[in-house]
C-alpha cells in the first residue's frame, strides 16, 4: 500500500489552478470597495466632526435670540440676511447653527444607547441560543412580556418616571430596545449552533463558552453591525420624538426634534425651521441604514469577494 | 488482546422522538490499532449513531440502553465529562461529511488549524502556524501559506476536505471517525480523498472507522468492515473475505446489486424484496450476525 504515499505529489501537481485560493482583501479595502460604506460612512463621520468641533464650525451663537432678526428666509429668500445661510427660526436664531449643535445630542444618544442596548441584548441573545434549556426560556418570555409594551408609550413613560435629560433619554431607548438585538442574536446563534463547524469544536473537546466567543460570536458579528446600525438611526428618530414632545433634553439645548417642534408652529410664516431639521434627521437615519447594510457586506466573509 | 484499540460490545440504543424505537440492536465491533473498518449500511442502518456515540454527539432524543464501548480499555460511555473531553480530538478525531459547513466561515484556515495544536498540546503561535504548514504540505495543498490566510469559502471543496483531514490528524490521534468523507465531494475528486486518507492512516498508524455506504469505497480502503441493517450487524469480517465470500443474501444482493462499468448496457439489479422481508424477520427474531474467520 506504500505505493499511495508515493504516488501522491504527482496526484497534487495535478491539481487543477481553480484549487488556488483567490486573492485577499484585506478589510480595509474590502470596507472601501462597498460604495455604501464609503458614502453612509463619509456622511456619519461628517455629523461627527460636526458635533465635535460644533463651537467652531457653527456661523453663530445657536441660543442668541434676536428678535429684529426673527424668520428670516435662506439663502436665495426674500429677506435673506447675510450669515444666516439657512435662515432664523421665530425668535431669531441661526437655524445652521442650531442644526450643527443638534447633531451632538442626536449622536451622543445614537452611540451611547445603540451601543448599550446592543451589549445587553447580545449578552443575553448568545447565553439564551447557546445554552438553552431554562436560562433560554426565562429570558425569551422576558423579551416577550417587554415587547408587549408599546415601544414611544413606554419611552415617555420611563422618560416621564426618570425626569427629562439626555441619560433618561439613553436610559430609555436601552430599556426598550435591548430585546430587538436579543431576539436576533439568538436566533442567528441558535442558527449557527446546529452547523457542522460547531459540531467539529465539540468533538474537538473544547470548552462550550469557547466555542460561543471563539466559533459562533465571529459568525454573529455581521448581523450584530448591521443590527447596531439600524439601532443608531432608530435611537435617533426615538430622541427626535421625545424632544418633539419635549421630553429630551431641556429647550434651551438645540435638538433636531425640538426645532421640528418649533416650525411645526410657524410652517406658513417660515417653511425651512421645519424643513431643514426634517431633512437632516431624515438622511442620517437613511446614513445609518445603510451604513449597516454595507457594513455587514463587507464585513461577511463569505460575501465578500 | 493489547493491540486492541476500540472495542464496542452489545450496544443497544433507541430514539425518544419515535417512541422508544431501536436505532442499534446488540452492535458488538472491535478494531485494532492501524486498522482501517468499513460500517457499511443503507440510510438509517446505524451506522452514523455508532460513529455519533464515539464522538460523544449522540442528539439528545437518542439514548443508549446497553453496552459498552471501550476505548484503550476505558469505557467512553460511562466517562467522566472531563475526562471524555480529553480524549476528543486529542485521541479520537472526526473527518466529517461536508467540508463545506464543517468549517467556521468566519474563521481564517490558520485559526482552525492551529486552535487544538495551541489549545490541547500547548504550542506557541509560531509552532502551531509551522505545524499546521507541514500538516497542509503532507495532505498535498500547493502554496500552504496562502492557504492558511484563506477563508473556508475561498477554498473548492476538496481543498476543504483536505484541511479537515489535516486537522484531525493534526493531533496523532489514535482513532479517526470518517464520516461519509467523500459524498459531498465530486466523483472525481472523491479518489484522491480516499486515497489521501488510506496515506495519512499508513503514515501515522492511526485506526479508522470509515462510515459509508459505498461498497466500492470499502473495497479500496478497509482492511474489515461491517455490514449493518436496521440497527443491526448481519455480516462482519475481513473486507476480502466479505466481499469474495458473502455468507448472508442481503450482502450478496447489495454487491450484486453496484452498478458494472464493464457492462453498462447490462442495468442495476435492485435488492428483491424477500431479502428485505428475511431481514426483518431476523431482526424480530434476534439471529446472530455472521463472522467471518
Amino acid at each position: 500500500m506504500s505505493g499511495l504515499v508515493s504516488e501522491a505529489p504527482k496526484e497534487a501537481a495535478m491539481q487543477p489552478a481553480a484549487e488556488k485560493p483567490a486573492a485577499h482583501r484585506s478589510l480595509g479595502r474590502a470596507l472601501l470597495a462597498e460604495p455604501k460604506v464609503v458614502i453612509a460612512g463619509g456622511f456619519v463621520l461628517l455629523l461627527v466632526i460636526l458635533a465635535l468641533f460644533a463651537p467652531y464650525i457653527a456661523p453663530k451663537d445657536p441660543l442668541e435670540q434676536d428678535l429684529m432678526l426673527g424668520t428670516l428666509s435662506p439663502v436665495g429668500g426674500s429677506t435673506y440676511e447675510p450669515g444666516y445661510y439657512l435662515g432664523t427660526d421665530d425668535l431669531g436664531r441661526d437655524v445652521l447653527s442650531r442644526l450643527i449643535y443638534g447633531t451632538r445630542i442626536a449622536l451622543t444618544v445614537a452611540f451611547v444607547a445603540a451601543g448599550l442596548a446592543a451589549l445587553i441584548g447580545t449578552v443575553l441573545g448568545l447565553v439564551a441560543g447557546w445554552y438553552g434549556g431554562w436560562i433560554d426560556t426565562v429570558i425569551s418570555r422576558l423579551v416577550e412580556i417587554w415587547m408587549a409594551f408599546p415601544p414611544v408609550l413606554l419611552s415617555i413613560l420611563l422618560v416621564a418616571v426618570f425626569g427629562s435629560g439626555v441619560h433618561s433619554v439613553i436610559a430609555a431607548i436601552v430599556i426598550i430596545d435591548w430585546t430587538r438585538f436579543c431576539r436576533v442574536i439568538r436566533a442567528e446563534t441558535m442558527a449557527q449552533a446546529r452547523l457542522d463547524y460547531v459540531t467539529a469544536a465539540r468533538t474537538m473537546g473544547y470548552p462550550r463558552l469557547r466555542i460561543l466567543i471563539r466559533e459562533i460570536l465571529p459568525n454573529v458579528a455581521p448581523v450584530l453591525v448591521a443590527l447596531l446600525s439600524l439601532e443608531m438611526g432608530i435611537a435617533v428618530i426615538v430622541e427626535a420624538i421625545l424632544s418633539f414632545v419635549g421630553l429630551s433634553v431641556s429647550s434651551d439645548t438645540p435638538t433636531w426634534g425640538g426645532m421640528i417642534a418649533q416650525g411645526r408652529q410657524i410652517i406658513y410664516q417660515g417653511w425651512w425651521v421645519l424643513t431643514f431639521p426634517l431633512a437632516t434627521l431624515f438622511a442620517t437615519v437613511l446614513a445609518f441604514n445603510l451604513l449597516g447594510d454595507g457594513l455587514r457586506r463587507a464585513l461577511d466573509p463569505v460575501l465578500r469577494r | 488482546m493489547s493491540d486492541l484499540l476500540l472495542d464496542i460490545s452489545g450496544l443497544s440504543a433507541i430514539s425518544l422522538r419515535e417512541g422508544g424505537n431501536p436505532i442499534l440492536r446488540d452492535v458488538s465491533l472491535s478494531l485494532k490499532k492501524g486498522e482501517v473498518r468499513g460500517l457499511v449500511g443503507e440510510s438509517g442502518a446505524g451506522k452514523s449513531t455508532i460513529a455519533k456515540a464515539l464522538l460523544g454527539i449522540l442528539p439528545r432524543t437518542v439514548k443508549v440502553t446497553s453496552g459498552t464501548m471501550r476505548f484503550e480499555g476505558r469505557d467512553l460511555l460511562t466517562m467522566a465529562p472531563r475526562d471524555l473531553s480529553a480524549i476528543m480530538g486529542s485521541d479520537i478525531a472526526l473527518i466529517p461529511q461536508d467540508p463545506q459547513t464543517a468549517l467556521n466561515p468566519g474563521r481564517r484556515i490558520e485559526a482552525q488549524l492551529t486552535d487544538g495544536l495551541r489549545l490541547r498540546r500547548g504550542m506557541n503561535a509560531r509552532d502551531a502556524h509551522a505545524r499546521a504548514l507541514q500538516l497542509l504540505s503532507e495532505v498535498h495543498i500547493r502554496d500552504p501559506e496562502r492557504v492558511l490566510k484563506a477563508y473556508p469559502h475561498e477554498l473548492s471543496g476538496g481543498m476543504r476536505q483536505r484541511v479537515m483531514i489535516a486537522a484531525a490528524f493534526s493531533l496523532e490521534p489514535k482513532l479517526v471517525v470518517a464520516d461519509e468523507p467523500t459524498t459531498a465531494l465530486d466523483v472525481t475528486v472523491q479518489k484522491q480523498i480516499l486515497r489521501l486518507i488510506r496515506g495519512m492512516q499508513e503514515a501515522h498508524g492511526t485506526a479508522v472507522i470509515f462510515v459509508t455506504h459505498d461498497l466500492g469505497v470499502v473495497a479500496k480502503i478497509c482492511d474489515s468492515v461491517t455490514l449493518l441493517y436496521g440497527g443491526k450487524v448481519i455480516e462482519a469480517g475481513p473486507t476480502a473475505d466479505v466481499l469474495a465470500d458473502p455468507r448472508h443474501v442481503y450482502t450478496k444482493a447489495l454487491i450484486a446489486a453496484g452498478p458494472r462499468y464493464d457492462r453498462p448496457d447490462a442495468g442495476l439489479e435492485p435488492v428483491p424484496q424477500w431479502v428485505f422481508d428475511q431481514l426483518h424477520q431476523e431482526i424480530r427474531t434476534g439471529a446472530k450476525e455472521i463472522l467471518h474467520g
